[in-house]
């Protein structure tokens, strides 16, 4: 049962499907072990965006304060993408590699061990 | 001709059970509509004992007069200017947060319980509910006039109807009550009369109302005592659900336990908060998180589910998991308030270095392994005149609408990520227990009104955070939020104090 209601075959609004957001999809972009940043950011972006615009544009504004940040070797980093291991190619749209709408993008620096080594 | 008195029982027949009737061409399931589609079956209506036996007269009689002592100590309070007297003026950001989340917590407790006092078919259990329906109005009226005095002296309070239904964490306490009122009777009760009442509300008053005390805020500790002695009478009225329902039918036990698992994993999300205040919010410390969950949790809940067992009750599912992280929680949210403190209707700051010290030696395991770098590092930023403020919005959970600021309990440097498929679209948990929670009933949680998502959407103003944080938020930007350092409520503490 997909909800306990008091009407017969009750279906909930989805609030957040993507036809609301105005042409864009929430993409999630996380840091792993850099807790900085307390959470995950969301970011509304166009599907078609291409990758490099999220990795070169949109990315650096909130991470770059991390004194990390400008350390990272991107061509050492592990991705994921929705849980699973994922490779980006740079110059195709986020939608034609699989970044969906609500899909989650981490990315993992395992030689860079944050702030005093703490995680942060 | 004398009025004859009624002896005290059989007043309380007549203004309790024999207030019903019997049905004769009314069909009662009619009337009582809500009472099934739960699942939960009631045999004997008339099984129910009273847990407290009022009657509605003697009722008025007792709050009458816990209101006149109530208002003359709030009076003495304002002319006396006990806004002076507090600790710290760090203090009355707590209460901006009481005021904000809490006091609307009690205005729906006073909605739910209304409509729970129609819904049930026994007559004791419905008069019950009202009785805690008129409570939980006064207790929202008491604490608005508590804090209207320091409405006069201290930013962020002026808004606090308008907020709690907009800002974005505020959406979690709103969120919780509106997931148990939208529920059927018997679930709000497990919810709100057993869950938050019985077991979860010492962890608010109790610790809290201390802390005013040791903080000098009479004006808070006299509503908190005030409004114990109704909490007294709803913790009963919450043990005797329960034990109602487990003994009324065996197929209920699992519908109850399930409802204990749902909310006591929501309760333990909504009480970060309180956890947060407690270790980080009150200048004079009263005891940790830790303590207080140790003591009013493990201790006191660990006895009750001890009680319940002949029922076949266990503890609520996750419990291992809640007990991992009475270490981390406050920690992890304080630093979501700190760097979201451009975002918020209060101040925010980094802990005094006696405060990190009081920290550290309360959270021997965890604090300066993981949590003191952090507040280095802000001290470090800050230092160079770039006090850190995020600038992106954060992933939410869709069940607590939390920001996803929980890790995992086995590795607190990593984020807990999960999520479930439903319908072609996905859904992002903070927890196991978020996830489970929607996984039972997706249909409701897909309805979530998530903040980030609204803004996104276009639904909030902007298109720029200052727009939303003023336009639709009514945050005084500048003066309401921002770091405590250099406010105006510190200006103004300071020139009363003659040191500024
Ligand atoms: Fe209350
Ligand atoms: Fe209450
Ligand atoms: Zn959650």
């Amino acid at each position: 049962m997909p909800v306990h209601a008091i009407t017969p075959n009750y279906s909930g609004e989805v609030k957040d499907r993507v036809e609301n957001f105005h042409g864009n999809q929430v993409v999630y972009v996380g840091w792993d072990k850099h807790l900085m940043f307390c959470a995950p950011f969301a970011f509304p972006l166009p599907p078609d965006m291409p990758f490099r615009v999220l990795l070169e544009t949109v990315m650096p504004d909130p991470f770059c304060v991390h004194p990390e940040w400008e350390k990272i070797d991107w061509s050492q980093v592990n991705w994921l993408l929705d849980g699973k291991p994922f490779m980006p190619q740079l110059d195709v749209a986020l939608q034609d590699q699989g970044v969906g709408h609500k899909s989650v993008v981490r990315f993992q620096t395992p030689e860079l061990l944050g702030f005093h080594n703490a995680g942060v | 001709m004398a009025t004859k008195k009624l002896n005290l029982k059989d007043k309380y027949r007549l203004l309790t059970r024999d207030l019903d009737w019997e049905f004769s061409y009314q069909d009662r399931k009619e009337a009582f509509p809500y009472e099934e589609f739960e699942g939960i079956k009631i045999t004997d209506w008339s099984k129910w004992e009273d847990p407290f036996r009022l009657t509605m007269d003697s009722y008025w009689k007792y709050q009458a007069e816990k209101e006149k002592k109530l208002y003359a100590i709030l009076d003495a309070f304002s002319q006396n200017n006990g806004q002076t007297n507090i600790s710290d003026p760090r203090y009355v950001n707590a209460l901006k947060i009481f005021l904000t989340g809490v006091s609307p917590l009690e205005y729906q407790a006073y909605q739910g319980f209304a409509q729970t006092g129609r819904e049930f078919g026994g007559i004791g259990a419905r008069v019950a509910c009202q009785m805690q329906s008129i409570d939980e109005l006064r207790h929202v009226q008491t604490q608005i006039h508590a804090m209207s005095h320091y409405n006069k002296f201290f930013d962020g309070f002026q808004e606090f109807s308008h907020q709690h239904d907009r800002i974005w964490y505020l959406s979690v306490p709103k969120s919780f009550f509106n997931d148990a009122r939208a529920a059927g009777p018997f679930e709000f009760m497990v919810a709100i009369g057993f869950s938050f009442e019985y077991v979860l509300t010492n962890l608010l008053f109790v610790p809290f109302m201390s802390g005013a005390a040791y903080n000098g805020d009479m004006a808070t500790v006299t509503f908190g005592f005030s409004a114990q002695s109704d909490e007294a009478r709803h913790m009963t009225l919450g043990l005797e659900v329960i034990k109602f329902l487990l003994e009324q039918h065996e197929d209920n036990v699992p519908i109850v336990q399930k409802w204990i698992d749902k909310w006591f994993w929501r309760g333990t999300r909504l009480l970060t908060i309180v956890a947060m205040m407690m270790d980080y919010m009150l200048p004079n410390k009263v005891m940790s998180w830790k303590e207080a969950w140790e003591v009013y949790f493990e201790e006191a809940g660990g006895a009750l589910f001890k009680d319940l067992a002949r029922y076949g009750i266990r503890m609520p599912k996750y419990a291992e998991t809640i007990e991992k992280e009475k270490e981390h929680i406050s920690h992890q949210a304080w630093w979501t308030f700190y760097t979201h403190g451009h975002a918020t209707g209060f101040h925010t700051w980094v802990p005094s270095d006696e405060e990190l010290d009081w920290l550290s030696e309360k959270y021997p395991d965890t604090f300066d392994k993981y949590y003191r770098p952090r507040w280095e590092m802000a001290k470090e930023m800050e230092a160079k005149g770039e006090r850190f403020y995020t600038k992106a919005l954060p992933q939410l959970c869709t069940v607590c609408q939390i920001p996803m600021l929980f890790t995992e309990m086995d590795d607190p440097t990593q984020t807990c990520y999960r999520s479930s498929d439903y319908e072609e679209n996905k859904y992002h948990f903070c927890s196991d227990g978020c996830k489970d929670i929607f996984d039972d009933e997706p249909e409701k949680y897909v309805q979530s009104w998530l903040p980030v998502h609204q803004i996104f959407q276009g639904n909030c103003g902007g298109p720029d955070v200052e727009d939303i944080l003023r336009d639709y938020y009514r945050i005084n930007v500048g003066t309401d939020n921002m770091d405590m350092k250099g406010s105006p409520d510190e200006l103004r503490w300071k020139e009363w104090k003659g040191t500024a």
